[in-house]
């Protein structure tokens, strides 16, 4: 099991889940209501501490003396590993509550599964953050019932939500090398049977909330090579400038 | 343009800090309903290992009683302190009261 595979799998993990967190942040300030704020920061927040933990795992693997920070902060567009939906643009409530949904009910399954990861470390990651994105998909899952299942102004921003991100969550299932190395040596699950997991819940979702699934097409595919798209290099410079303009800054 | 938008409901929220302890009142927030309301006051009022248990009531179904009232209601206890268990010799031997 060459390290380098290791590294690149738990890159992918941390890289999703920072770029997410990043996104979510955005909100702070700006959600409809001041609790949803709050609650949009604590998902933001356990993404952000989730992907403190992948990355310093991926540093490890990598062995070039990099930490979590410096893999977060000092890297480019094309080296970043995370799915295209989590660099997708905010767009309004409907959007983001969308793509927090399709990701969470993935992260789910993906969690559940490297809880018993033969990698003892990232069981472990994995077993702490499960509980977290249980909570995440329960609140993102109602509010896409709620918006769905609201006002005709909400439903159809909702359905238009879910027809723009669709074509993204091919990806969360990708098998490649890596991910086939991983899965031979049981530290990764099978994407086939996530696939069928996270389907089943987001049926069940979408049918409460009366929206129309998409027909299964063309998959947007990048991500997981670092071929991405304009918006995060736009993302990386406000959420890198900080660190890059004052190296090595303590507060 | 008529801001045609409705105020989400007020709950009162309380929180039980630890097991055995009774739930406390810990402030108020805004929500569609119940279920929501206990989850966003789990964001709200728990984010640092505040509680193991969250209650929510609708605000508007607390009763309460009228401040105007003050003073029949409240006023002839102050007086009263012979209410209080003070005025015991407690023996020296007893523990724990």
């Amino acid at each position: 099991m060459p390290d380098t595979a290791h590294f690149e799998f738990l890159l992918r993990l941390g890289d999703s889940c920072l770029v997410l967190g990043h996104r979510l942040s955005e909100w702070c300030g700006h959600a409809p209501e001041l609790e949803e704020d709050i609650a949009l920061a604590n998902v933001a927040l356990d993404l952000t501490g989730q992907a403190d933990m992948l990355l310093a795992e991926a540093a490890r693997f990598e062995g070039k003396g990099r930490d979590a920070d410096a893999l977060a902060f000092l890297r480019d567009a094309g080296d970043f590993r995370n799915l295209l939906i989590c660099e997708r643009p905010n767009g309004d409530f409907a959007h983001t509550i969308m793509r927090q949904f399709l990701f969470d009910a993935w992260q789910v399954e993906l969690y559940g599964a490297l809880a018993a990861s033969s990698d003892k470390a990232l069981a472990g990651i994995a077993g702490k953050a499960v509980k977290e994105a249980e909570y995440h998909l329960r609140h993102s899952g109602e509010w896409v019932v709620r918006l769905g299942d609201g006002t005709p102004e909400s439903h159809s921003r909702a359905q238009d939500a879910l027809d723009l991100l669709w074509p993204y969550t091919g990806e969360m299932f990708e098998a490649d090398e890596t991910v086939a190395a991983l899965v031979a040596a049981r530290i990764a699950p099978d994407p086939a049977a996530l696939q069928s997991a996270w389907t089943r819940t987001v049926d069940d979702v979408l049918a409460e909330a009366t929206l129309a699934k998409p027909p299964s097409g063309w998959m947007q595919t990048g991500g997981l090579t670092g071929r991405h798209s304009e918006a995060l290099g736009h993302m990386l410079a406000v959420m890198q400038v900080l660190p890059r303009s004052h190296p090595g800054a303590k507060w | 343009m008529t801001d045609n938008r409705m105020e989400w409901p007020l709950w009162e929220v309380f929180v039980r800090s630890r097991n055995g302890l009774a739930h406390r009142h810990v402030g108020s927030l805004h929500a569609v309903d119940g279920t929501m309301a206990a989850e966003l006051a789990r964001d709200v009022y728990c984010r640092r290992a505040e509680g193991v248990s969250v209650w929510v009531a609708r605000s508007a179904d607390i009763v309460a009683s009228d401040p105007a009232r003050k003073d029949e209601l409240f006023e002839p206890m102050v007086s009263k302190v012979y209410r209080h268990p003070t005025f015991y010799e407690i023996p020296s031997d007893v523990k724990n009261i």
